[in-house]
């Protein structure tokens, strides 16, 4: 389990054991995180899991995929540390990492 | 300086008919009769390549799904040729995860309008209307990008009490113990308001909006609708109008509607005419029949399932779940059409350059592979948000969150009002295999 650190936009903190190896995405959905929901399910397909990774944790967090990044580029609240939740992996390395959400997304 | 948009009527001649025009008459199956027991018993045992499932019967008739069941099963990227000479054919793509796969390629899969469009039948090639639904990047980003702040989270927000007034006003003005179409009263008058407003349209014309709506998906050859050249004039009236709204815009303040919107963005600001048409007929659409359907479904689909009915009135909570549900059991949009750049292979089957390609999110929405008992409306379903409706990829409803507000405004509204709304008779359904809907649809509320 490695533990992940939810931020909504107004400050409230979830803190969520994810299996490694699963999404930060899904690690949200099945702990009733608000403010992800994951409509495609996991294909970088919609942007409803947008999430912005602190500088400290992109080392570990990876770069965005070409369609990650085509569906980031298309939300009012992209930011160059937006990220698809559903595309990161919850690894050992990422224990205790905050990850901070926009106000809403869609 | 602002552009100032011409006259249309003026600058642009209506165009003269196209080669294609009349389209040759199609082949129906050879049936006694054409009603739902007779056209299913027919699906079910009828050679594959033998259905046009484009053809409007298998829609007013609401009896397409028997088909679509057994193209997930038997064949699931099936090409029809039968009626090409009406459509050139076109691929069915029928699975879930072939749908997603198509929809998250638009490198492949093209939106371009002057290779056909987004739907099954091409854009007129003698009146195309550029929109960027039916573009590919980088024109499609930019454009979308300036409409996409009026439904961001925050603009909605501004929107829920005046959403909420209406509603209740309109609720409150429905008649007791008489029947009355559910379609005009409740479902065309919710969303004609929300897209006056959110054009900056005088409301007292607000119907106006949803007839050029309804123009824009009308099919020329059905009796009774316009001809092709009749619907190009009444669009050509709208831009009209519009370019009037725009002209008073585009050198005034930003007003925030999306007239405005489009008048002042770099990226909208210099569209010709037929752009800004076909910008039009896309936002008008797409905030119109979609939610309009989905008002009206959710009505029908609770009367057939009273048990959901009784679930939902014991527990209003549920409202919100039921909201994406009744967008997954409309699919208010029955397809989306694509266009192969290259050759390519999907489901095995090898699609050539120029194909069309036809996703069914209608059909992929009950993919048993990815859905648990996806014949069934279950207002409490598990992961209810997980449905095709919206399409996935660039293209992904851009008013997705606008259309679920309506909705759940309505539905909260409704269970303050009223115990029970009963539908009378079965509902007529549109006769289009794009937009899934109802023209009428019958209902009383006890008295």
């Amino acid at each position: 389990m490695v533990k992940i650190i939810y931020v909504e936009h107004n400050g409230a903190r979830h803190e969520v054991n994810v299996p490694e190896g699963e999404n930060l995405m899904e690690g949200a959905v099945q702990n009733n995180v608000p403010g992800i929901d994951g409509d495609c399910g996991g294909n970088a397909a919609c942007a409803t899991c947008h999430c912005y990774i602190p500088s400290e944790w992109q080392a570990v967090t990876g770069e965005r995929s070409e369609q990650e990044d085509a569906m980031i580029e298309l939300a009012d609240t992209a930011k160059p540390n937006s990220r698809l939740a559903c595309q990161i992996k919850a690894s050992a390395a990422m224990e205790g990492m905050e990850l901070h959400m926009p106000a809403t997304q869609h | 300086m602002a552009t100032q948009l011409q006259d249309t009527r003026i600058t642009q001649s209506l165009p003269q008919g196209s080669v294609a025009w009349p389209l040759p008459p199609r082949t129906r199956p050879d049936l006694p009769n054409h009603d739902p027991a007779t056209l299913e018993q027919y699906l079910r045992s009828a050679p594959l390549e033998e259905v046009d499932i484009a053809d409007p019967l298998w829609w007013e008739t609401d009896t397409n799904h028997v088909y679509f069941k057994r193209l997930r099963d038997e064949a699931p990227v099936f090409f029809t040729s039968q009626n090409s000479n009406r459509h050139r054919g076109f691929w069915n793509v029928t699975r879930w995860n072939d749908v997603m796969a198509v929809d998250t390629n638009h490198q492949v899969f093209s939106s371009e309008a002057t290779l056909g469009g987004i739907t099954l039948f091409d854009m007129d090639p003698d009146f195309i209307m550029p929109m960027f639904i039916a573009m590919d990047p980088p024109k499609h980003d930019v454009q979308r990008k300036a409409v996409n702040p009026i439904v961001s989270g925050q603009n909605l927000a501004g929107y829920e009490s005046l959403i909420r007034e209406r509603t209740q006003e309109v609720l409150d003005g429905l008649p007791r113990g008489e029947v009355f179409d559910w379609v005009d009263r409740v479902s065309i008058e919710l969303t004609s308001r929300m897209l006056a407003t959110l054009f900056g349209w005088p409301q007292e014309r607000r119907r106006m909006l949803t007839y050029w709506s309804d123009i824009s998906t009308s099919d020329p050859e059905l009796p009774g609708n316009p001809g092709k050249e009749e619907r190009q004039g009444i669009l050509l009236g709208m831009l009209q109008e519009f370019t009037m709204l725009w002209n008073e815009r585009v050198n005034a303040e930003p007003t925030g509607d999306l007239v405005s919107m489009l008048a002042h963005n770099p990226a909208t600001r210099n569209m010709p005419p037929m752009e800004f048409m076909g910008n039009l007929v896309l936002l008008i659409v797409g905030g119109n029949d979609t939610t309009r359907n989905s008002i009206s479904g959710g009505l029908y689909f609770l009367n057939k399932n009273p048990a959901e009915y009784d679930k939902l009135r014991a527990n209003p909570a549920l409202v919100e779940n039921m909201v994406s549900e009744i967008i997954r059991y409309q699919t208010p949009l029955a397809h989306m059409r694509r266009t192969a750049l290259q050759d390519t292979v999907l489901g095995g089957q090898l699609i050539h350059k120029g194909d069309k390609v036809v996703m069914w999110y209608v059909s992929a929405n009950r993919d048993e592979r990815v859905l648990d008992r996806p014949e069934e409306f279950i207002i409490d379903r598990p992961r209810a948000r997980q449905h095709m409706s919206f399409g996935f990829g660039i293209h992904r409803c851009v008013g997705n969150r606008l259309a679920e507000l309506q909705l759940k405004i309505l539905w909260e509204e409704i269970l303050k009002r009223f115990d029970k709304i009963e539908v009378v008779e079965e509902p007529e359904r549109v006769p289009s295999a794009f937009v899934r809907g109802y023209k009428k649809m019958l209902v009383r509320i006890p008295a």
